[in-house]
């Protein structure tokens, strides 16, 4: 087994030391809820883990001037027991809601959740419905703002450079939040990876659903927005027919595979379901 | 091997131990501390057995670095009670016939301290939301929940 290194910044400065001093390849952990078995696995074997625990700057809820931002060390628990979150983002309230079980959720960082970036990442669908921000910064104070649609290239790929880290990510607050619904499908109903996931998000203009927005995950390659079915609900009337063609429309827009949870058919017929019930969901408030 | 001293608090007595960076905290906990009443079940995060507060939560030790735990304080299901003087969630599922093999009792009972330390009167679904990630392969999930809920009135925070 080769050595493996350990460092805790506590600064962006030391964290900046580390990438100059660094020697092979390094890996980030924060919560290590995904990272420690994939290293008790021996799927990755760093040089050096950079541990950004200690980078407390990153761990806040707020909101400012409409806009709610979550710093990337904030935990899975920290966002349960935020009131911004649970009053004004109720949709990712209920994604959180879902992730893991409470001994995950107190480890796991929704930068975390992000960055690992699995098709089933459960806070992406609702982060994705609310047209979520990602905020990164390199070595030397280096700085981006990704949409969180470009975040994700492939299972466990992310747009990330290797001296990249997610600071924290930011969206609009909802106009109505009880305009929102996460809805989750596992084999069962406490602590389980998604068979697929749907949030769906709308801002009714009138009579027309003008500004839904829908993210799926567990899929597709990535955590994705159904921008087709979102055009086609847009360009029809507020009615059960609309809602029908557009659940047609969505099991053509995703590309589920077969696996050790579910095959490829029985997902597209659940996403069907699923965005069925979430926009009825929507449309009266909250509950379906 | 590169290895870092780390030092925490261990159930009150301050402990120092030299780990590997990709050490684990159960691991360190049970072949370094001696502290085997914290048990070893998947080792991946799906069980809980190996439950301890962490600064006052509960947390999978199988999934926690033991150098993520310097300068912090662990407590295991000893740490709440023993034999002579047990907590009465400990006393609660002796009563309440909640152990079969006991396996997972020990994460169990510390998932239950961290519910009722933030949530001192939980409802039966608020107490099965809290052990989800703790399973009992007994499936005596019945009387534990009623073990939890029983012990919840004899509960305060400093126990």
């Amino acid at each position: 087994m080769t050595q493996m290194e350990y460092a805790k910044p506590r600064s962006f400065k030391e964290l900046d030391g580390i990438f100059e001093s660094a020697k092979g390849p390094l890996r980030f952990i924060a919560g290590g809820t995904n990272v420690v078995p994939d290293l008790r696995a021996g799927t990755i074997s760093p040089r050096l883990l950079v541990d950004l625990s200690g980078l407390k700057e990153m761990a806040y809820i707020r909101e400012v001037k409409g806009e709610i931002a979550i710093g990337a060390l904030s935990t899975i628990s920290d966002i349960l027991a935020s009131r911004v979150i649970c009053d004004k983002a109720p949709l990712l309230f209920q994604a959180a809601r879902h992730l893991g079980s409470p001994l995950t959720r107190n480890r796991a960082t929704i930068g975390g959740n992000l960055a690992d970036a699995s098709p089933a990442a459960d806070t992406a669908p609702s982060l994705l419905a609310m047209g979520a921000m990602v905020h990164t910064r390199r070595r030397r104070g280096k700085e981006r703002t990704i949409p969180l649609d470009r975040f994700f290239l492939g299972p466990n790929k992310t747009i990330l450079a290797k001296d990249e880290i997610i600071t924290r990510i930011t969206f609009a607050k909802p106009k109505d939040p009880s305009r929102g619904r996460y809805l989750k499908l596992g084999l069962r109903n406490a602590m389980t990876i998604s068979v697929a996931s749907l949030a769906v998000s709308l801002e009714p203009e009138g009579s027309s659903f003008g500004g839904a927005r829908i993210g799926l995950g567990a899929v597709a390659p990535t955590p994705v927005r159904a921008y087709l079915v979102e055009k086609k609900l847009a360009s029809g009337a507020m009615d059960p027919k609309n809602i029908e063609a557009c659940a047609q429309l969505i099991t053509k827009e995703i590309s589920p595979i077969s696996d050790i949870r579910a095959s490829a058919d029985y997902r597209k017929r659940v996403v069907a379901v699923l965005f069925q019930r979430a926009i009825q969901a929507a449309v009266n408030g909250g509950t379906p | 091997m590169t290895t870092y001293p780390v030092r925490f608090l261990l159930n009150g007595t301050p402990v120092e131990v030299d780990v590997a960076a990709q050490d684990t905290l159960l691991e360190t906990l049970r072949n370094k501390l001696w502290a085997t009443e914290v048990k070893n079940g998947c080792g991946k995060g799906d069980c809980g057995c190996c439950a301890v507060l962490l600064d006052g939560r509960a947390v999978n030790s199988c999934l926690t670095l033991a150098v993520q735990a310097n300068g912090k304080e662990v407590v295991t299901v000893k740490g709440l009670g023993n034999e002579d003087d047990p907590h009465p969630l400990q006393e609660s599922f002796i009563r309440k016939g909640a152990i079969q093999c006991g396996f997972c009792t020990a994460g169990m009972i510390v998932s239950a301290k961290s519910l009722l330390d933030e949530n001192p009167r939980p409802s039966p679904d608020e107490i099965r939301e809290a052990v989800s990630g703790n399973l009992c392969r007994c499936t005596g999930y019945k009387k534990i929940i009623e073990a939890i809920s029983d012990a919840a009135p004899k509960c305060s925070p400093s126990d």
